[in-house]
């Protein structure tokens, strides 16, 4: 049992707050990802979680226990440093074991406990080599290793593949799945890149300048976003935006003239809307299709096929909109299009930047890695799907 | 000196103009600064006589000097002093200037920078500026001519030194590792002495052997403060020189065998002197 609860968390460094007043609950066994541009404060939340940076107003309680003044190797947490931060001096073996040696575990133990993790994370034909013999995954596996020998309640993860290359990353990523089903602990994870996000949350914490924009499952994120911000930042490519005009607010939803003068009736509600309220629409570049008919049309500037899809970028107007289009397209650059999307697609933003409800949620929502999981293995008799 | 020798490179064959004139430079300077050293040694091995007269490289060499010199005084006695203080000072500066250099290193404050030019602004005073106060209070506290006495001092001439070249290699420490190991439960005290003395060694130990060197040679302390009991090499060489008048073979001789231990110990580890020196600089 391992569960995390921020209450108004905020960290000031001399006048500028960097942390703003951070509610968060963190449930056991669940992956919780932090993600946000660079400076957003996730670090140093993660670093005030771990007790190396102290909160300076606020509650940090681990299984309900107020851990503010608690010392970092006292809270029962393990991390995992960007730099990985393995002791340059000491083999695997030795790297892995420091924190029994210093707790005084006898040899012989600090050795099956390291031989154990080592197994999980296939590190025993290492353990005798100094980090400095070691790939940039195995250092990184090592780390790991040093964090699951001291079997804590929650792992600590800050940006912990932002220095392996694109294809090692991809397999880590995996990995550290596979690691969280098999040691079922409860993990936090810090990184600024949304698709390791979206890859291995449970529950994404989306950070913007020192403040929680939105926290929810990776399809309640894309599908939902909760204002500009986060429909800017989950899924890649980004979302285009388009400024568009208010013509009727009804049952259906909010009726808007689209660029180029067709009207659309987003299905959003718009009760609160004042009548002359600047809007801004939102469709993301795999939610557009080219369609000989379609509202909306421009210059393709940019082509990159990517061999199973292609990427548009069509100037219209000022804007550079991004379609993400099939891999066969026969269109050349400097070619006119015309495209549509599925309206129940699009988000719309008010002048505050906030999204305006949709009528209907969408169906992946509310899914979990979980709900994953048991989708895919036979279901156990008496099981719940 | 030593190391000015060796900074020229062997392999001028292939370079350009400018690496050959850099080249003979650098060996020009380097000859000019060893010279003196050069000229000591040589008329160590010749006669009196042979000493005052016209310099000249070509002369019988002689151990005549040496064997008067051993005959007169003890050198031994004088030497083991020389390596007391150098060490004990140097071991003492350590002890102080690893704690405090971890303090300015990883839990700096806005005077932290401030603190350590104001240490190094202490060796801007001329020593002889607070000879008479130290010797009051050394003569009343019963440390003149102790070799305590002399660790005392060396240990704060040579402490400003020290604490800013440990602080610089802390500095280059990543802080990461420090963290990983509180994360691993370290206390202060283990931190530094399972992470931070092993990674940062290189540094520790030339920085000791800078401070080492610099008590070695001094002389101003050594002289004004010790007579005979605590009186370590620098003293010896001082007493060749009066009030007999000058006598260059003997004290050449005497001088030699003063620095030859510390130009041992120096050219021996010379690669860990110039690694530690450029450290920050060049990694």
């Amino acid at each position: 049992m391992a569960t995390l609860q921020l209450k108004n968390i905020t960290k000031q460094f001399g006048d500028t707050k960097v942390i703003k007043g951070i509610d968060l609950d963190v449930n056991d066994r669940e992956f919780v990802v932090f993600v946000g541009p660079s400076g957003c404060g996730k670090s140093t939340l993660m670093r005030m979680i771990a007790g190396l940076e102290s909160a300076s107003d606020g509650d940090i309680l681990i299984d309900g226990k107020r851990m503010n003044e608690v010392g970092p190797a006292d809270r029962g947490l393990a991390m995992v440093f960007q730099s990985y931060a393995l002791y340059p001096h000491m083999t695997v073996e030795g790297n892995m074991g420091f924190s029994m040696r210093l707790a005084g575990v006898p040899k012989e133990e600090r050795r099956a406990k390291v031989l154990e993790a080592a197994k999980i994370l296939q590190l025993e034909p290492l353990l005798d080599r100094k980090p400095k013999a070691l790939s940039g995954g195995q250092r990184q596996r090592v780390a790991i290793g040093r964090a699951i020998v001291r079997n804590p309640s929650i792992f600590l993860f800050d940006e912990p593949l932002s220095n392996l290359d694109a294809a090692l990353r991809v397999q880590m990523r995996i990995e550290l799945a596979r690691l969280h089903e098999e040691l079922d602990a409860t993990m936090i994870y810090v990184t600024h890149d949304q698709i390791e996000a979206m890859t291995m949350a449970d529950k994404i914490v989306v950070l913007h300048d020192g403040v929680v924009e939105q926290v929810g499952s990776p399809m309640a994120l894309y599908h939902h976003p909760r204002n500009r911000f986060v429909a800017g930042f989950i899924g890649s490519p980004k979302m285009n935006f388009f400024t568009v005009e208010q013509q009727s607010i009804g049952d259906d939803g909010v009726t808007v003239r689209l660029p180029g003068g067709r009207p659309c009736t987003i299905p959003v509600a718009g009760e609160q809307l004042a009548s002359d309220e600047a809007l801004e629409l939102g469709i993301r570049p795999e939610h557009l299709q080219l369609d000989e008919n379609g509202p909306l049309s421009g210059q393709i500037k940019v082509l990159e096929r990517l061999g199973g899809q292609t990427s548009l970028y069509v100037q219209m107007g000022e804007l550079l909109i991004t379609i993400m289009a099939d891999g066969d397209v026969a269109y050349r650059v400097n070619d006119t299009v015309q495209f549509s999307f599925a309206a129940e697609r699009a988000h719309l933003f008010d002048a505050q930047g906030l999204a305006l409800e949709s009528l209907s949620q969408h169906p992946l929502a509310s899914l979990t890695r979980q709900d994953n999981r048991a989708a895919t293995e036979p279901a156990a008799p008496g099981a719940q799907v | 000196m030593t190391t000015h020798r060796n900074s020229a490179p062997a392999h001028t064959r292939s370079l350009p103009v400018r690496q050959l004139v850099l080249t003979l430079l650098g060996w020009s300077i380097a000859l000019i600064i060893f010279f003196p050293i050069l000229w000591m040694v040589l008329t160590g091995f010749k006669t009196e006589t042979a000493a005052i007269a016209d310099p000249s490289f070509l002369f019988s060499p002689t151990l005549e000097s040496y064997q008067e010199v051993q005959a007169r005084s003890g050198y031994a006695r004088f030497a083991l002093n020389s390596i007391a203080v150098a060490f004990g000072s140097t071991f003492l500066a350590l002890l102080i200037a690893i704690p405090s250099a971890y303090a300015m290193a990883f839990l700096p404050t806005k005077r932290t920078k401030g603190t350590l030019l104001w240490m190094l602004s202490t060796k801007m005073l001329p020593p002889v500026g607070v000879l008479v106060p130290i010797y009051l209070i050394f003569r009343d506290v019963g440390l003149l001519d102790t070799r305590t006495g002399l660790i005392i001092i060396y240990t704060l001439m040579n402490l400003p030194i020290v604490v800013w070249m440990l602080y610089t290699f802390f500095k280059d420490m990543p802080k990461d590792i420090l963290e990983a190991g509180r994360m691993d439960g370290a206390s202060t005290l283990q931190e530094v002495f399972f992470l931070l003395l092993p990674l940062t060694l290189p540094g520790i130990a030339s920085t000791g052997l800078l401070s080492v060197i610099l008590s070695w040679n001094e002389a101003f302390w050594s002289l004004n403060l010790t007579s005979s009991k605590a009186a370590p090499l620098t003293a010896y060489i001082a007493s060749f020189s009066s009030p007999e008048g000058l006598f260059w073979a003997k004290l050449s001789a005497a001088s030699t065998m003063a620095i030859a231990p510390i130009l041992i110990l120096g050219w021996m580890t010379q690669k860990q002197m110039v690694r530690g020196l450029t450290f920050g600089a060049v990694k």
